[in-house]
């Protein structure tokens, strides 16, 4: 090991700070101190649909939103017990995101596979917000390690563990990649350019299919998300 | 005789191993590629992979917190006898799933499809699938359990004889692709490509493919080994390694299975076992004893029989 080329590493407190982030370059490597708290579509849509009110004041809870569902279990003592965590993709949740802006304050969203670029300049860079990514993706022994507490799990019994709003207490916590930086640039669309441009090639020679499907593009630099 | 507790136990603590530990094949393959990745981010993602698996069983803690779909494979021997049958056999392995899932811990991934019902235990209405498979002159079972993740790097097309090798290649190459990006199939993966037979037996077979074959394993017939490592090298030149960043790391070895199909048709599935390929298996024979290990061994010589009646070839592995 040791092969691959040292990426610049940043520590951050949170909750996070204008500053830092505006200093955060894409691929830079990120490890997170302090609170961070899960939220996806259940929470979003209890806050923001149904007018629920938060479970205790954002400025409790810290400015940095996690899309998560962690391996947990509830102990016969009623304690909570976090042993890995592993992101969920995130492009499922760009609709909720300019409002949970608005009502959270959010400064930093972690996830998987980001979100478009074009999400970045609209939803995120007005909000001064950006995006990190976790790694592999299959970090969460990695991740797991990083929780030092279990600080709240609110909702767990009405919305289950999965959509549950975790507050995690967190030190040295990632490795995580910066995938959107505060200009709304994706370092994964930086990535998807370059690689488009060798596709064609790929194809070169190989006959047509027999069959046409429908619904289906044969534009190979489009994505799925 | 294997009684009923030395099933739910095997069950149980193939559970953890499969969750917790890395099989020393797929490490090995992805150490290889790390070694040979050039891509400075894909080299950086697998980096930390290596680490990830390191501390997940060096805490004893999953690799991902992505359970994935915990489900099982069952390998009697025909001379094997379980204690209260089959049935028993079924409820052990929905025991040990659901103290497993309490135990490790492992997220509670299975939900009802409409309802999104959580039993927090990975178990409900066809959860965990159990298939079975069967082998001659054995008295063992072999109870293999494998975690699969990913909603992404799956996909199924009806090609046809006369699309050939170019339509084999067009539609691994479609799905690589539109699943690699950012990394969605969690490459590099083991990917498995079912061939022929119907629609399901397609698909299973595909599943089967990547998730009970071994890095470096080849099918015996020379013709499909060669088409498997020619895929594996099509996948590894699309430019794209580990998160769909620029790089070359996106299959680490590819299965083929291949099953006889309509005289029409040559359906064709895509899987990709990614970078938490889950698997264990443990060997019951009666009597108590359980023997442990990594390689499943479920294409024995015995299910890929293309004749009438079974005879077993001189060059059979003794005891697969
Ligand atoms: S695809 Fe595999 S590595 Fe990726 S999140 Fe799912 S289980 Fe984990």
């Amino acid at each position: 090991m040791g092969k691959a080329p040292e990426r610049k590493t940043v520590r951050l407190k949170t909750p996070v700070t204008d500053e830092a982030l505006a200093a955060l370059e894409l691929g830079d490597v990120v490890y997170l101190d302090g609170l961070i708290y899960t939220a996806r579509e259940g929470v979003y849509k209890k806050i923001l649909a149904d007018g629920a009110a938060p479970p205790a004041p954002f400025a409790e809870l810290g400015n940095v939103n996690f899309h998560c569902s962690p391996a947990a279990v509830q102990q016969e003592d009623g304690s909570l017990h976090v042993s890995a965590v592993t992101a969920t993709a995130s492009f499922r949740f760009s609709k909720w995101m300019k409002d949970w802006f608005a009502a959270s304050g959010a400064k930093m969203v972690i996830g998987k596979g980001g979100m478009s670029e074009e999400d970045y300049k609209t939803l995120f860079v007005p909000a001064g917000a950006v995006y990190l990514t976790t790694v592999g993706y299959g970090t969460g022994a990695l991740l797991g390690r990083g929780i030092k507490n279990v600080k709240a799990a609110h909702w767990l019994d009405e919305l289950g563990i999965a959509q549950a709003m975790w507050v995690l207490e967190v030190e040295k916590f990632g490795p995580l990649l910066v995938e959107s930086d505060h200009a709304g640039n994706s370092l994964f669309e930086r990535n998807n350019r370059e690689i488009n441009e060798g596709i064609d090639k790929l194809y070169e020679g190989l006959k047509k299919p027999s069959l046409q499907r429908f619904g289906e593009t044969d534009d190979r630099e489009q994505e799925l998300i | 005789m294997i009684s009923k507790e030395a099933a739910e136990q095997a069950a149980y603590e193939i559970m953890f191993k499969a969750g917790i530990d890395i099989p020393d094949d797929y490490l090995a393959g992805i150490k290889g590629m790390a070694a040979a990745e050039d891509g400075d981010l894909s080299a950086f993602v697998l980096e930390a992979m290596l680490e990830n698996y390191e501390a997940a069983s060096e805490d004893r803690r999953p690799m991902c917190a992505d359970t994935g779909v915990p489900r099982y494979y069952v390998k009697a021997g025909n001379e094997a006898k379980i204690e209260g049958g089959f049935i028993a056999l079924e409820q052990a392995l929905r025991s040990a799933t659901a103290r497993a899932t309490h135990d490790i811990p492992l997220r509670p991934n299975r939900v009802h499809p409409l309802w999104r019902t959580d039993h927090n235990n990975n178990i409900g209405i066809n959860a965990p699938e159990v298939e079975y498979s069967f082998e001659p002159d054995a008295d063992w079972v072999d109870i293999t359990t494998v975690h699969k993740g990913g909603l992404f790097g799956t996909d199924y097309r009806m090609l046809f004889p006369g699309d050939g090798i170019d339509g084999i290649k067009r539609f691994f190459l479609d799905g690589m692709i539109a699943f690699g990006k950012r990394g969605l199939a969690c490459q590099p993966a083991i990917v498995g490509v079912g061939l022929g037979g119907s629609k399901d037996t397609c698909m299973v077979l595909g599943k089967q493919a990547a998730c009970l074959r071994i890095v470096g394993d080849r099918n015996p017939d020379p013709e499909i080994a060669k088409l498997e490592l020619e895929l594996q090298e099509l996948g590894n030149s699309i430019g794209m390694g580990a998160m769909g960043f620029v790089g070359k790391s996106m299959v680490v070895d590819c299965h083929i299975e291949a099953g006889y199909t309509h005289t029409g048709g040559m359906p064709m599935s895509l899987h990709a076992f990614c970078l938490s390929s889950r698997r264990a298996t443990m060997r019951l024979h009666p009597g108590g004893r359980a023997e442990f290990r990594t390689d499943p061994t479920w294409f024995t010589p015995y299910m890929r029989r293309e004749t009438v009646s079974w005879e077993k070839p001189q060059s059979a592995r003794q005891s697969a």
